[in-house]
């Protein structure tokens, strides 16, 4: 299968990126910086991302919130105009397809932007749900993020209807002429920008970023440090169609409205299971890994308890840039789960002590006003 | 692509050889491993006296992305590790063929590393 391209690509080159498979897109892994300096650069300047990758979906139409909400377990009736949302499109099993940002755009108009490994399946899950609404594909828009302390300056200076923006919300606005959509969100834990630009404009605005004396380009390694960092789930290694949201710990993106006892509690697809887990919890949790010792541990580690019974698999590895320490997360038996619980992991024959630990590792730093 | 320095010896498992003047070999790893492996953060370096041969295991060097083993690209006893490493090991990354040296050997057979591949032959192999 040949590799789709971002309209970046010849950017991307001509700033010296190492390109890689992602997805089925040629996206950077990293620039001539590197991946620790880039890391560190994005949580102390800001650091520009092309994610152009992902999908970007506007459903609209009459009927549409609740066409919506039957797939997420989404407060969509409740979300204002220019407010977004975290959340997931689950299966009938209870397990999840693909985790999603949701704009409100209008009274019958959303944005959805999904993974982009997850594309294909999300599309077919969507067009076969949503028959009675219209579904768009962006794919003339490209999608870039600008994270950091000093993301918001920059914006401002730039994109004059970013000030006051706050996370979670967005605004429609305009650069050189051309209408863009910008939202104060991102995966990094910093405070950040994220803007869907037409591919035709996509490479002046990255110019126009670029050239900022606090901004650096940012490749895919640093955005999986930096969301590991911030204790954020990916889809593929925290997240699978075999994984509830309760094991993911991601109670907290089950809407109240939806939730046991709500006011449109559950009607969303695997609601009835994920329901019976609300109160009991499941048997296997997702968690934080303290890693002890500099070896990193990686996805794919499996883990035991003191005992030296097997507990649990490590789903995402790495170091983390800003603790200068290997970081990881797991998905290991409940009664293990306690923080500070010491386990073992083998790193490829090698003992490694780890602990479980709270997440996010980083405190996040979004600008709530 | 740079080239790699004329006066160290090759293995095609990325390694590098100097032999100093008192006839032991030096060992690191080459600026395209450096390079393809990205920024490193953990090396584990063998123990010292310990017998290797030609291709076995002498430790493992981690960077942000995957994990590569080492190998001792000929036969001896290892002589001198380079503990730096283990606080810093992105001189790996800084200074490959000087302060990121990996370890020392005594050589079994000196001449030995006149079968290693030259700068010329390794750049090649690293092209192919």
């Amino acid at each position: 299968m040949s590799l789709k391209s971002v309209s970046l690509e010849s950017l991307h080159q001509t700033l010296g990126a190492k390109l890689v498979p992602f997805a089925g897109y040629n996206m950077p892994v990293q620039y001539p910086t590197g991946i620790i300096k880039e890391h560190v650069h994005t949580r102390t300047a800001a650091g520009l991302f092309d994610v152009s990758h992902m999908g970007q979906v506007v459903v609209s139409g009459d009927g549409v919130v609740a066409a919506l909400e039957a797939l997420m377990p989404a407060d969509l009736e409740g979300l204002g105009i220019n407010a977004q949302t975290y959340s997931l499109l689950t299966n009938a099993a209870g397990g999840v397809i693909d985790d999603l940002i949701v704009t409100r755009w209008a009274d019958d108009e959303f944005m959805l932007v999904i993974n982009a490994g997850c594309k294909d399946k999300d599309l077919e899950h969507l067009r076969a749900h949503l028959s009675t609404v219209t579904l768009e594909v962006l794919d003339q828009h490209s999608l870039l993020a600008l994270q950091g302390p000093k993301a918001r300056a920059v914006m401002n200076e730039l994109i004059p209807e970013t000030k006051g923006l706050v996370f979670m919300t967005g605004t429609p606005a305009e650069f050189e002429g051309t209408q863009v959509y910008v939202t104060c969100s991102g995966y990094t834990g910093e405070d950040g920008f994220e803007i869907s630009v037409p591919n035709s404009q996509v490479e002046a605005l990255a110019q126009k970023l670029l050239a900022h004396k606090d901004v650096l380009p940012i490749g895919l390694g640093a955005r999986d440090s930096l969301r590991l960092e911030a204790g954020l789930c990916l889809y593929g290694h925290e997240l699978a169609e075999d994984i509830s949201p309760i094991q993911a710990g991601l109670k907290w993106a089950i809407a109240k409205a939806r939730r046991p006892e709500g006011a449109r509690a559950g009607g969303y697809l695997g609601s009835d299971i994920i329901e019976s887990q609300w109160t009991g919890g499941a048997d296997t949790m997702r968690v934080g890994l303290k890693v002890l010792g500099k070896r990193p541990v990686r996805e794919g580690a499996a883990l035991f308890d003191a005992e030296q019974r097997p507990i649990g698999t490590v789903c995402s590895g790495g170091f983390g840039a800003t603790l200068e320490q290997p970081v990881a997360m797991a998905y290991i038996k409940a009664e293990s789960a306690a923080l500070g619980t010491a386990l073992v992991a083998d790193v490829r024959g090698k003992l490694v002590d780890v602990e479980v630990a709270k997440t996010p590792f980083v405190a996040q730093r979004y600008f709530r006003g | 692509m740079s080239q790699s320095p004329a006066e160290l010896r090759y293995v095609s498992s990325h390694e590098w050889v100097r032999v100093e003047d008192d006839g032991t070999a030096t060992i690191g790893i080459t600026n395209h491993a450096q390079e393809a492996l990205g920024d490193v953060v953990f090396v584990e370096l063998p123990e010292l006296g310990a017998q290797l041969g030609a291709g076995d295991e002498a430790g493992v060097v981690e960077s942000v992305k995957a994990a590569s083993d080492i190998y001792a690209p000929l036969g001896g006893e290892i002589i001198a590790i380079n503990e730096n490493l283990e606080d810093s090991p992105e001189v790996i990354n800084e200074d490959p063929y000087g302060d990121g040296w990996f370890f020392k050997m005594r050589l079994d057979d000196a001449s030995s590393v006149n079968d290693l591949l030259t700068a010329e032959q390794y750049d090649a192999s690293c092209e192919a």
